[in-house]
This record gives structure tokens, C-alpha cells and sequence, in this order.
């Protein structure tokens, strides 16, 4: 329980079904552990694991006489999210640290703690759907009804034990929907705005959030300063460090251009970030590593897909293609506009996940 | 279900009889005890028989009785009061944070503090504070039991020493008060803390023992209540409520109680020994107050072990809480040198003089029938 809107109401109704409930808040990141520091907001703005979004949940969880707890797991969260995300923005790709949250936290840990306290099940407010095929003898993880609300992007990595024991109560509603039923079970955060930015990161700085974060574990933030090269070499100027760019950004390159210039790619090694028009940030293949399958058990050989390379992406036609022990090829029927190393792939067919991986 | 509480040592139930001293004093007699007229007059005789009551409790005089809010305006009253800038102060790696984190304040404005440590069962040696003292040395405190372990600190050895130092001795009798004697003329102390709702009085009460002639910078400005030490209209049914308590738990100490919480404290312990493997009791060898046990149990999160407890109504602890209310690894069993997952996978219980044997019995076979379920089940992680 996040104290928004979803979850709260995902609360209310399975207690309206009868379901014998324990609510639990995870406590994953201190606001205050930052604030302050060089480039940080001085006042905690954000709304991540904040005292405020724990009185929302428990008033809720006091509201429908469950019990509720908060569980403290930000150890987990620092080593699984927090260092994964500044290492990788560091070696020049762009990490989502949602999925990782959904596959350390949410579905690992949180579903280790509720079996711990004697729980069979999670539900959460996440939008998507879940349901078990017996012919395939697999479950499956759908899309919502509501596909504006679609977070299945970034739960590719959910595993068939984690499938089994999760409910998404929501999968069938859209957001309004849901509003209105929160309105009807007399929830009084109904009209709470949805939580947009990473939750972590107040202001949504992310650079900020890296250079503070390494000043205060004592680490000096690794000089990745480099040329900028146009596609062909030549260079076009400096920047200050890899993890400032991302592949397909337009702002912020400090380049004057007749025409608009674009983030193409990014070179760890050589510190290199090139930029191009737009035409060149088209891509007809990609990589993909460690991959999860869920409805099928392994990719052998090709199959057709459609594909989500972000999380904001119409699903593109390809073929995948099993290239390694833990890695496919996706050939584009068209070719697709920035893809950005550190993202997901995520293979639907229709409604269905059919698994993802992590593109290199 | 019918819950069974052992979670004292945050806060016990109030005693029938101290609500009774205390509902006038919320009802009909609401004065405030400075005011001159009659309803202000019962109002004072009642706060100064308080007074006489936690007097007689602590074996000093009512003048040296001053009531605060509670145990942690005590400590910050007892350190704040005593130092200033430039001044050094002793204590303890393994005290509460209401004096570690005052310590830690008192740094940042030009105190020096040492944070004394602990040996392998939470026991400062007095040896170590006697090689801490410096000339400018103004404070020394050091808790009397402590609220994780329930381990008792040589405070007479180190009233000892700063006696002969000629140096300032507060001492934390939070966790004390009501588990063991406390006569302030054979500790010896200048200072001394106690809290109301950890006896069995109300919360938001308690009270810091002054010893005549200690000079003491009061926190607050505002009235000249409790002789310009604490300003502030009095809390009188709270007060009140910590008189009677206080004469409750000396009846208490007088008739045995000690002794038959220490009785079923031992009982749980060794039921919990018998029936849980891989486990031990934290402080186990060391003199500690009787209503206190403390274990670890390998392969678990106390967290995660206590809401499965109190899911079965059985209340207890892990650590500390932070202020969202999630558990935080404990920094007395850290200092004490236990690996960070020993010390996660702790659990505190504390009994109280209204727990009984049966609840014993129950608490031992709830704990230990679910310390092997859990076991069970992060052996068999979902990772």
C-alpha cells in the first residue's frame, strides 16, 4: 500500500470480497538522506516512502480494519535499485528502475515477507492482469483494460511462481473507474494525483541525484568526460560525462546546429557520445540479455512478436530470433527510433506478454 | 483472540488504581496549580504530594524531584542543563537516543562527547570511563538498564569514579524504575531519569531527580514552574498519575514482584531455548532486569517475525522504529559486536507485573512454532 489511489482501493476491494488482509507499506528510501546536499532540494518534496503517503495507507488500512504494517527494506532497495541505477546512467546507458523495483522489491522481497508473515497472496494496484492457462500449463500476464494505464513494461520480469501468487485487481478497470470506486468505498484519497516521476528522485534530477549520492557514500564520481563526434567521427565539441546523456535526448547537448541534433550513442570506453539528425538514430535490430519468458517456457529458433523498446512505445512488429544461451535478436519490420541500451524489450503478442530482456 | 502483551519495555498499561488518582484532575479538579484561588490550590497540594510520593520511590527529597514530559526531556533536561561549549561529556555507545542523539547534538555546538564502548554482552567497563576523563570533563551518563538487552550498567563503580573526578553522573533509569531498587544515596548520581508509562503511569509523564546544589540550565523559557527548572503549566492528572505509579511500583518492589517477573521471564527463556534451534539469548550472561530477555534467532528477520507474532496476538519487538514506523537495525546490538544479520534477526520481549504464566506458556509456543515456520519459508525463497 503506496497510500495512492490504486492501492488503497485495490484494499478496499478484496476486504468488500471478503479476503483476509494484511496491509504493508515498504519503506525503501529516506528522503531526507540527500536533501541539502550540492544541487538537492533543501525541503523533501518528494513523494517516495514520505510519513505523508504512510498516513494515507494506514488511515485507509485503520478505515477498512485491516492490519498494517510498514516493513523496512531499504537496505534491499539501495543495493537492488539504487546502485544498479547510478551504475548503469554511469557506464553511458539509461536503467529503469521501476522493473527493478518490481523485480527485487515488490514481487521478491515484499512476496517473501507477506509468506513470511503467513500470507498466500500479494495484490497490488499495478495495471495489468494475470491468469492461469491450463493448456499451456502456464500463467500469463495480459494487458489492462486500461492501456493508457498499461504497466506491464515493466513487469516482464515477474516470474511463473511470482505470477501465481500475485493479484491485480485492477486489470479490468480503467483509472477513472478506479477513482469511482474509490469514491464509493468513502475513500478519502480519491482525488490523490498519480505519482509520475521516479519515486526516489524529487525534482526528477537524475544527474543530481547521482553526483549527491556517490559525494555521500564517499566516492568520487568517475570522470567520463568526453568528445562529442558527429556519426562519421569528426568531433563537435566536449561534454562532462556519459551519464548526462541518453540515447535519443535533444536537450542539453550545448551544440549549436542548423538543424536539431540528437543523442545517437553512448561509448563507455571511449567516453564518446555520438549525436546525429534524426534520421540516424533509426535502428532495424536490436540486442536483447538476460531474458524471462512468460508464455513460453524459451524462445528456440525465431517467433513473430510485437515489441515495446520503452515504456511509452507502440508495440513494433519483428522477429526474434534466439542468438545465445540468454540473449535474442529483434529484427524490426520497420526500423524503430532510438533504442537505448539499459531499457527493456518487452515481446507481446496481442493482449500477452511473451517475455523480455534488457538491451545492450 | 485474546493478545498477549510483552512489549513493556515501549510502554506498559496503565494501573487501574492510577487512573482512578487521576480522573479528578481531569474533571472536576482542573486548576491550574499556580493560580491562587481554590481550584488552583487543590491542583498544587496534589502535583507537591506527587512529588513527596516520587521522592519516597527514588529515596530523595520532594525538592529534588523536577517532572518533565517524560524520559527523554529528562535526558535532554539532565545533558542540555549541565554543558556548554567547550566542555567534555562521557557516555555510552549503547544508551537511548534520547541521550545518544543529544550527545550527538551537544557535538555540533562544540561539546566534546566520547561514545564509550561496550564489551560482547553490553557492559561499559567503569575502567574505560575512568581513562575517558580529561580536566574539562563536566558529564558523565550512562543508563542504569537498557532497553534492548535489560543488561544493568556498574553505575555505582562509575559514581565511584566520577565522584573522585569531581565530575557530573547522570544517570537514564528509564528502564529501571520499578524493576530494580533505586535509592539515589547509595548511586550516588546528580542526575536521574525516570518515565511515567514505563511503570504503568501515563504516558507523557515523567520526571528528572535533581540532586540539591546541581546548578541546571533549564530547556525551556517561560513560567518559574518546578523551582525555574521546567517551565510550563503542569500536567497534573499526568503527574498525579505518576505519583501513584510510582507508589505502586515501590509496593511492587516491596512485595515480590521483581521476583516473580524475573521468574517467568527465566521460564520463557529457557522454554524458548528448548523449543528453537540455532538461537541464543543476547546479554544472557550478564545481570540484567528481571522483566527483559533478549534473543537472536539465526536465519530469520525479526521484522518479519514480530508482524507474524502480533498477526497471532502475541506483541513484542525488533530494534528500533524509525518515523514511518518500519523497524531499523538496533544500535545497541551492533555495539555489542553482533554481525548487522544477527542483530535483524533479533527479538525483545519485556513482561510486565500484570503478566501472567499461562500467557507465558502461550508466548513460547507461538515464537517458537513460528520461528520454524519461517524459517521454512525463506529457506525457500521465491529469488
Amino acid at each position: 500500500m503506496s497510500g495512492g489511489v490504486d492501492s488503497s482501493t485495490v484494499a478496499a476491494m478484496l476486504k468488500a470480497e471478503g479476503h483476509d488482509l494484511v496491509g504493508l507499506t515498504m519503506q525503501l528510501w529516506n528522503q531526507r538522506r540527500l536533501a541539502g546536499q550540492d544541487g538537492m532540494p533543501e525541503q523533501v518534496q518528494g513523494r517516495c516512502c514520505s510519513i505523508d503517503d504512510v498516513y494515507d495507507a494506514r488511515r485507509v488500512a485503520e478505515m477498512l480494519s485491516i492490519p498494517y504494517y510498514v516493513v523496512n527494506h531499504q537496505e534491499r532497495f539501495e543495493r537492488d535499485v539504487i546502485r544498479p541505477f547510478v551504475d548503469e546512467y554511469l557506464s553511458g546507458r539509461t536503467p529503469i528502475p521501476c522493473s527493478l523495483c518490481n523485480n527485487h522489491l515488490k514481487f521478491d522481497q515484499l512476496l517473501l515477507t507477506a509468506r513470511q508473515i503467513g500470507a498466500e497472496q500479494i495484490a497490488t494496484g499495478h495495471y495489468a492482469r494475470n491468469e492461469y492457462d491450463p493448456q499451456r500449463a502456464r500463467w500469463i500476464l495480459k494487458r489492462p483494460a486500461d492501456a493508457s494505464k498499461d504497466q506491464t513494461y515493466f513487469l516482464f520480469g515477474l516470474t511463473q511462481e511470482q505470477l501465481a501468487r500475485t493479484l491485480f485487481p485492477l486489470g479490468s478497470f480503467t483509472k477513472p473507474e478506479v477513482r469511482e470506486l474509490a469514491r464509493g468505498y468513502g475513500l478519502a484519497l480519491a482525488n490523490k494525483p498519480d505519482s509520475q516521476e521516479i519515486c526516489f528522485i524529487p525534482g526528477g534530477d537524475y544527474k543530481r541525484f547521482i553526483d549527491a549520492y556517490l559525494e555521500e557514500q564517499g566516492e568520487a564520481v568517475p570522470d567520463t568526460a568526453g568528445e562529442l563526434v558527429s556519426v562519421g567521427g569528426e568531433s563537435r565539441g566536449t561534454h562532462d560525462g556519459v551519464h548526462n546523456f541518453t540515447v535519443g535526448q535533444r536537450k542539453g547537448l550545448g551544440l549549436a546546429s542548423p538543424s536539431p541534433l540528437y543523442v545517437i550513442s553512448i561509448d563507455r570506453d571511449s567516453k564518446r557520445v555520438t549525436v546525429g539528425a534524426e534520421p540516424e538514430l533509426m535502428r532495424d535490430s536490436l540486442r536483447a540479455q538476460r531474458l524471462n519468458w512468460i508464455s513460453i517456457a524459451g524462445l528456440d529458433g525465431e517467433m513473430r512478436a510485437q515489441v515495446k523498446i520503452r515504456h511509452r512505445h507502440e508495440p513494433a512488429w519483428a522477429t526474434l530470433r534466439k542468438t545465445g544461451e540468454d540473449e535474442v535478436e529483434v529484427d524490426f519490420d520497420e526500423a524503430v527510433r532510438a533504442v537505448t541500451p539499459g531499457q527493456a524489450a518487452v515481446f507481446y503478442t496481442g493482449d500477452e506478454v511473451i517475455g523480455g530482456g534488457w538491451i545492450m | 483472540m485474546r493478545r498477549i502483551y510483552l512489549d513493556a519495555n515501549a510502554t506498559t498499561p496503565l494501573l487501574p488504581e492510577v487512573l482512578e488518582a487521576m480522573r479528578p484532575f481531569l474533571l472536576e479538579r482542573f486548576g491550574n496549580a499556580s493560580s491562587i484561588h481554590q481550584e488552583g490550590q487543590h491542583a498544587r497540594w496534589a502535583v507537591e504530594q506527587a512529588r513527596a510520593s516520587v521522592a519516597r520511590f527514588l529515596g530523595c527529597r520532594p525538592s529534588e524531584i523536577v517532572f518533565t514530559s517524560g524520559g527523554t526531556e529528562s535526558d535532554n533536561l539532565a545533558l542540555f542543563g549541565s554543558v556548554k561549549p567547550g566542555d567534555h561529556v562521557i557516555t555510552s555507545s549503547v544508551e537511548h537516543h534520547a541521550v545518544l542523539h543529544a550527545g550527538e547534538k551537544l557535538r555540533e555546538r562544540g561539546v566534546e562527547v566520547d561514545f564509550l564502548p561496550v564489551d560482547g554482552q553490553g557492559v561499559v567497563a567503569p575502567e574505560d570511563v575512568r581513562q575517558a576523563l580529561r580536566p574539562n570533563t563536566r558529564l558523565i551518563s550512562v543508563m542504569m538498564a537498557n532497553n534492548e538487552t535489560g543488561v544493568l550498567q556498574p553505575v555505582k563503580e562509575i559514581d565511584q569514579i566520577a565522584a573522585e573526578a569531581g565530575v557530573r553522573f547522570h544517570v537514564d533509569a528509564v528502564q529501571a524504575a520499578g524493576k530494580v531498587p533505586l535509592e539515589m544515596d547509595a548511586i550516588g548520581c546528580h542526575l536521574l531519569s525516570i518515565s511515567g508509562h514505563k511503570m504503568h503511569g501515563p504516558q507523557g509523564t515523567g520526571a528528572l531527580f535533581v540532586r540539591r546544589g546541581t546548578r541546571l540550565e533549564p530547556l525551556f523559557a517561560g513560567g518559574a514552574h518546578e523551582r525555574q527548572r521546567r517551565a510550563g503549566t503542569e500536567n497534573v492528572a499526568g503527574i498525579v498519575g505518576l505519583g501513584k505509579a510510582a507508589e505502586c511500583a515501590m509496593e511492587g518492589l516491596l512485595s515480590g514482584t521483581p521476583e516473580r517477573v524475573g521468574a517467568l521471564r527465566d521460564r520463557l527463556e529457557s522454554g524458548l531455548l528448548k523449543h528453537t534451534t540455532d538461537r541464543g539469548v543476547n546479554s544472557g550472561a550478564a545481570a540484567r532486569v528481571p522483566n527483559t530477555t533478549n534473543f537472536w534467532f539465526d536465519h530469520l528477520e525479526g521484522e518479519a517475525l514480530v508482524i507474524a507474532l502480533d498477526l497471532k496476538g502475541l506483541a513484542v519487538s525488533s530494534g528500533a522504529a524509525c518515523s514511518s514506523g518500519a523497524s531499523e537495525p538496533s544500535h545497541v546490538l551492533g555495539a555489542m559486536g553482533l554481525s548487522p544479520e544477527r542483530a535483524r534477526s533479533s527479538l525483545r520481549m519485556s513482561l510486565h507485573r500484570q503478566t501472567t504464566e499461562e500467557e507465558i506458556d502461550r508466548a513460547i509456543e507461538l515464537v517458537s512454532s513460528q520461528v520454524t515456520r519461517l524459517r521454512e519459508v525463506s529457506a525457500v525463497t521465491v529469488r
